[in-house]
């Protein structure tokens, strides 16, 4: 992936939401690249900031959240400074969004059609006419039975399936390099699931679309990323290629969020997991944000806070990596 | 469709029958008709006559059964006070009161809705703030107050506009218009301020919230994901799923705005229904007041109807199992 410059390159995004009470940091230093075509799965327990992430990429971050510090580059161009207006002409175009909840994510008063021909007429240089008959091709891209039928219905007419579907259309559709996919199967049926990562995944191939996935299921990210990030209290704790963060992960942190996953092959009696909880974003501790948790911790990771050290197949933020000076 | 506009008018029967049935309590129970058709000298005889003549002696419900189906025929005999056909004089200042109201309910609408849209996108602006303030005044004035208080500004002190009346009117067979002369469109600006402040009022107030509500669903979250133009999204996606409470709000209060035009109509000496009824009540005349509740029924249940054919064109979730048939 080196040789190749990168899609999307997100550096040192550190975002702020002010309070009455203080400020509080979502996300500090958060660093990685997507390549063009490439698929990065995030993961991390819940409030990590992996969908935070995904908001600021497509500059809607709920106020009085705001990016502090760092840069989005999409293709090389600056975009997390744009004004809203210019920021609008990229969001679609350039970068697609699937959200969590397709039962939630479309408009309940407008047809499907509608809602995917608006997207494309605002987008593309083409009238209504053309938009309405790339939204069929797009209803038949997707796996909607009789495309030609469905495209006057609207979403309540749809399963949650058939709706997630639509939501992939609507990202899809104005043909953006990248894709936020904000836990696009979470709201499914188990069965469903598959299938809908399995189109979107066909359909990022063939299109050529880079993809940030953010998912809790590791499953998926096994199936589908390239490469993983995993997140920990609003930070990167180690990327790397799936392969090796989810067979030998060298954070600890990401080593006990592997070993949680229930072995298919022989009974457990009790599902490994990771002791305590994230801590809440208002009582981050000193040092490593993991150190409470971490059975390796020692006196280092309790005062200084370490950033993305190479630890062979995977970069991870983690001390015991840290070949300068030596644990103790 | 069809079969839910006949079973919605069928609906309506039992409520039309209770209102006339309270319509008709009245000649009975708020003065005696015999007593004040005869005047003061009269015979045994003379009065059984007439009880015969007009059919007082027959049972209750045969009498109502006679009221009803002369109602149906908008026929509600004469005025007591002005000797005249009751439907005549309604349908003589019909058209002044509909006039009125319906340029009041236009007037809330149309500055209304773009105000709440821009108080609840723009919720810290001075101007929305300004707009609140504003509307708490004309929620919480009286309308007389208002309307006296126009009338101080308007027409005495700064004299550009008259006081009371209709100005000149354009008779166009069977409806007199008030639209179509200086005068005419001059006499309605005040009143129709009157009575539309408080709906105007009522209207921002509920759009501003509606639209709260509905900026921060998931799908303006992701019809801005989509990068559609704040144009879009705004008066188009987020405006339309607020129609519904809008609807039945705005069609509740244009009932009340001819019903209750009496106040504003009473201040401006403005010659429709309103006016006509309360001078029917100073002078006890009961055909009047009993036609004007029957009539004011009928608007609310027609009102009523139209509302709920709008909800099934505005949200399509409501045509399950009727008219398309789902799916």
């Amino acid at each position: 992936m080196s040789n190749v410059a990168p899609l999307l390159q997100v550096k040192n995004l550190r975002v702020e939401f002010p309070t009455r009470r203080g400020t509080l940091v979502a996300l500090d230093d958060v660093s990685f690249d997507i390549a063009p075509g490439e698929v990065l799965g995030v993961v991390g327990e819940s409030g990590a900031g992996k969908s935070m992430t995904g908001a600021a990429i497509i500059g809607l971050l709920e106020p009085p959240g705001r990016i502090a510090k760092g840069e989005i580059l999409l293709g090389g161009r600056r975009i997390d400074n744009l004004r809203y207006e210019e920021m609008r002409r990229i969001r679609g175009k350039e970068i697609g969004a699937i959200f969590q909840d397709p039962l939630t994510t479309l408009n309940p008063l407008y047809t499907v059609g509608r809602q995917l021909a608006e997207t494309m007429t605002t987008h593309l240089p083409i009238g209504p006419g053309e938009a309405r008959k790339r939204a069929i091709e797009w209803l038949e891209m997707v796996g909607i039975p009789a495309a030609a039928q469905r495209i006057d219905s609207y979403p309540h007419e749809f399963s949650g399936g058939m709706r997630q579907r639509v939501v992939i259309a609507l990202a899809l559709c104005a043909e953006p390099r990248l894709i936020v996919a904000d836990e696009p199967t979470t709201a499914l049926d188990v069965s469903i699931q598959a299938q809908v990562i399995a189109l979107l995944k066909r359909l990022a191939r063939e299109k050529g679309t880079a993809m940030m996935l953010v998912t809790h299921d590791m499953g998926v990210i096994a199936e589908t990323a390239d490469r993983v990030a995993v997140m920990y209290a609003g930070r990167v704790a180690e990327i790397g290629p799936v392969r090796e963060v989810v067979k030998h992960a060298n954070h600890p942190y990401s080593a006990g969020l592997m070993a949680s996953i229930p072995p298919l092959d022989r009974r457990v009696e009790r599902l490994a997991q990771i002791d305590g909880a994230m801590p809440r974003l208002s009582a981050i501790p000193k040092g490593c944000a993991y150190n409470p948790r971490c059975p390796q911790v020692f006196d280092k990771c309790r005062t200084y806070r370490p950033d993305l050290i190479n630890a062979g197949t995977t970069q991870a933020a983690c001390w015991l990596y840290d070949t300068e000076a030596p644990r103790g | 469709m069809f079969a839910f506009i006949i079973s919605r008018i069928l609906q309506a029967v039992p409520v039309m029958l209770t209102v006339a049935l309270i319509s008709f309590a009245m000649f009975a129970y708020v003065g005696d008709p015999v007593a004040i058709m005869l005047g003061q000298d009269f015979t045994e005889a003379q009065r059984d006559q007439l009880v015969r003549d007009l059919g007082l002696d027959q049972p209750f419900w045969v009498q109502f059964a006679t009221f009803i189906g002369h109602a149906a025929q908008g026929e509600f005999g004469l005025s007591y006070r002005l000797s005249r056909p009751v439907a005549e004089l309604i349908a003589e200042r019909a058209p002044a009161t509909l006039e009125l109201a319906f340029t009041a309910a236009a007037l809330a609408l149309l500055i209304g809705v773009p105000m709440g849209v821009y108080t609840g996108l723009y919720r810290h602006s001075w101007l929305s703030r300004f707009f609140l303030t504003f509307s708490l005044i004309g929620v919480s004035l009286p309308t007389f107050l208002i309307g006296i208080l126009l009338i101080l500004v308007f027409a005495v002190w700064l004299g550009w506009l008259p006081s009371f009346g209709r100005g000149d009117t354009v008779n166009l067979g069977w409806w007199t218009t008030g639209f179509l002369t200086v005068s005419g469109l001059k006499a309605l600006v005040l009143p129709a301020i009157t009575l539309g402040l408080f709906q105007l009022t009522l209207i921002m107030r509920l759009v501003r919230a509606e639209m709260m509500e509905v900026l921060r669903t998931d799908y303006i979250k992701f019809a801005r994901a989509r990068g559609l133009p704040n144009r879009v999204v705004h008066f188009g996606h987020a405006l339309k799923n607020t129609l519904v409470p809008v609807i039945t709000i705005v069609g509740l209060q244009l009932g009340a705005i001819i019903a209750f035009a009496i106040v504003t109509e009473t201040v401006f000496q403005w010659p429709g229904m309103g006016l006509l009824f309360i001078q029917s009540v100073g002078a006890a005349d009961i055909p009047v007041m009993s036609a004007y509740l029957m009539l004011i029924a009928l608007v609310f249940v027609t009102i009523n109807l139209i509302v709920d054919l709008l909800y099934y064109a505005v949200d399509p979730r409501l045509r399950i199992g009727r008219g398309k048939g789902g799916h």
